[in-house]
């Protein structure tokens, strides 16, 4: 903390000052991003290029590492590249003109959509549910309502590898292991305690005497609560969707323990993408760059309902 | 005011605040009583399914000797066998460490850092808010996508951080060997970890300082308070509770931390990283000691549980001076 800083108006720091905060901040900010913009570089690099020491900064782009990891295509070599019949996608062309090695059938896609099914259907259930439930702690003298709000906190207490055990059980004996059913309901149970929380918040803030004014004149409490109370919630029910997407989307101990093939997700999946001799990095990079773009979107869509969604609603802005 | 003194004093606020409405007795439809059941009850319901009996599950689980690989061999209750085992275990008590270790460098680093440019970015610079959204990016991404990358960036061979830090320093990049040698290892994912979390201590912190009053300040130019004196009797003080939260769910977090681990270096090498989660899974998933993991696990959730409650604790009363 410099002390130069010294402001010579209290509320408006001065100039010299802006500047010093400014230039350390955009500092840290560029190498915040280096990684990042790594990840991408090295999506549009060759295998080779992706390896070579000193890294590549410079580099003629490719979209093998693209092609790898969406192919359905068994590995390829050029004698069966030869006698193989017309290519039949816009990959297969693309791989064929370049004369590009493929490393094998890939199983991103399947999983890229058990991501979206499995993401989206919970965030669906823990939102619906979540609604009710914080317009009744919201809205309701509910019995015990204190420990109720806290025991639905002291969920995301434990950690996941420790519930994972008895998990694995039940669903072993219920037929759920490996199924997309199976990780909604998990990540419906994780995100619920999350979605009570902070719409409660945003729920708290609308005034009563919207739904008081409804109910005399004639809604039923249900009625007032869809006509009135959910469009005046909508923004703090997006808000809370996205994070209930976000961590459904990112979630990686439970996925990697409980899936193995058919309901597993891409963060379990995109670590082991294997090419020829070792990882396929470019391949790596694409689905990682692929896997991230959603949520850098969400990040800025989001940015100034961050606070809340990842403090619980506990700060508010 | 700004910040709740604690998540359980927001919720009794809040129920204090709800008085029964008196205008629903008198409409149509069901009670108020019935609705609040109708809709509290589903959200509960799934919490006891998918959270509460498991851990039911797990602590009879801990009392026994059954083996998740073996469903069909009897079940014995051995008491406190499992228990009795973990806490001599010195793995286990090495795992602890570990994480202890990283928990406390991990809390450090992102608070200072994360703290600093909080500060600097209170400064309103122009485009600070673009900056600021910049800097957000990593703690939304997914730890386990993040950490495998991550080890193709500390490749000594191939990787940017090594050439970085070898083009800086002058040492050889074959010694930068981040994932591979015991010392730099756990340093190894410490960095990752600061990356990525300590956009979130600058986050709360942010807000912590935006709602110190400017009357404060004004009222202490009045009194000629240097910058530094004005810096640690009200900045510091005032933001304090809001430190005090974001190192609360960063420290239970970290207390949890796993994708990154298992994804950098999987405990290795040899097991200078193998925090507790790590411990808990091998010896669930991979010897599949139900019992004992389960008793483990028991253990990790009462000491989390514990430590959250005594710190929550002291957190009030930071928040009532």
């Amino acid at each position: 903390m410099s002390s130069a800083n010294a402001a010579h108006s209290v509320v408006e720091p001065s100039l010299a000052s802006k500047r010093v905060a400014g230039a350390i901040v955009i500092l840290y900010a560029l190498i915040t991003l280096v990684p990042l913009v790594w990840i991408f570089l090295t999506s549009i690099k060759s295998p080779p290029d992706s390896i070579s020491y000193p890294p590549k900064i410079v580099f003629a782009p490719s979209l093998e590492g693209y092609c790898n990891l969406l192919t359905t295509r068994t590995r390829q070599t050029p004698e069966y590249i030869a006698s193989l019949p017309a290519p039949t996608g816009t990959c297969d062309e693309v791989t064929r003109k370049r004369n590009m090695v493929i490393a094998g059938p890939s199983n991103f896609l399947p999983r890229f959509v058990n991501s979206l099914v499995i993401a989206f259907g919970s965030t669906f259930l823990a939102v619906f549910l979540g609604t009710l439930a914080a317009y009744g702690f919201s809205r309701f003298r509910v019995p015990l309502a204190d420990d109720l709000l806290f025991f639905i906190l002291s969920t995301r207490m434990m950690p996941p590898i420790a519930v994972a055990i008895p998990i694995y059980l039940m669903y072993r004996e219920l037929g759920l292991s490996d199924t997309a059913l199976g990780m909604i309901l998990l990540y419906t149970a994780v995100n619920v305690s999350l979605a009570v929380w902070l719409l409660k918040g945003f729920i708290d803030e609308i005034p009563r005497e919207y739904e008081e004014a409804a109910m005399i004149d004639g809604y039923t409490r249900l009625q007032a609560f869809r006509k009135v109370v959910l469009p005046q919630a909508t923004t703090g029910i997006a808000a809370t969707a996205i994070f209930c997407l976000i961590f459904a989307w990112n979630e990686y101990a439970f996925a990697a323990l409980l899936t193995s093939g058919s309901a597993q997700t891409a963060p379990p999946f995109i670590p082991t993408i294997i090419g020829e001799g070792g990882q396929d990095w470019p391949a790596v990079a694409a689905g990682t760059t692929i896997f991230l773009i959603p949520i850098l979107v969400f990040t800025i869509l989001l940015r100034k309902q961050l606070l809340r969604g990842i403090t619980f609603g506990a700060v508010r802005k | 005011m700004n910040i709740s003194n604690s998540i359980v004093e927001q919720a009794a606020d809040a129920t204090a605040r709800s008085t029964p409405v008196s205008v629903a007795r008198r409409v149509r439809g069901l009670s108020d009583s019935a609705i609040a059941w109708v809709f509290i009850a589903p959200a509960i319901t799934l919490l006891l399914a998918i959270n509460i009996f498991p851990l039911i599950w797990a602590i009879y689980l801990s009392f026994t000797n059954y083996r998740a690989n073996r469903p069909n061999a009897a079940v014995e209750g051995v008491g406190l066998r499992n228990y009795e085992r973990v806490l001599t275990d010195p793995d286990i008590w090495q795992a602890m460490q570990t994480t202890a270790h990283f928990v406390f460098w991990t809390i450090i680093l992102q608070t200072v850092i994360g703290f600093t440019l909080a500060y600097l970015i209170d400064r309103k610079f122009r485009g600070h808010a673009f900056w600021t959204t910049i800097i957000l990016i990593p703690m939304m991404l997914s730890p386990a996508v993040v950490g495998n990358f991550w080890r193709f960036l500390y490749e000594p061979q191939i990787g940017l951080f090594a050439y970085a830090v070898s083009w800086l320093s002058g040492i050889p990049t074959s010694d930068i060997r981040m994932l591979g040698d015991v010392s730099l290892a756990p340093w190894a994912i410490i960095i990752v970890d600061t990356w990525m979390w300590t956009p979130y201590v600058m986050l709360i912190c942010l807000a912590g300082l935006r709602s110190i009053p400017d009357y404060i300040y004004e009222a202490a130019e009045v009194d000629r308070a240097s910058a530094w004196r004005q810096f640690w009797s009200i900045t510091v003080p005032m933001a304090l509770p809001f430190i005090m939260l974001a190192v609360l769910f960063r420290g239970i977090e970290n207390f949890k931390m796993f994708d990154m681990v298992t994804l950098l270096t999987g405990g290795g090498p040899g097991s200078v990283t193998e925090v507790a989660s790590i411990t808990l899974k091998r010896a669930a998933f991979e010897s599949w000691a139900t019992g004992r993991a389960s008793a483990f696990a028991i253990i990790l959730f009462v000491a989390v549980f514990g430590l959250a409650n005594i710190y929550v604790k002291a957190l009030n009363k930071v928040k009532q001076r």
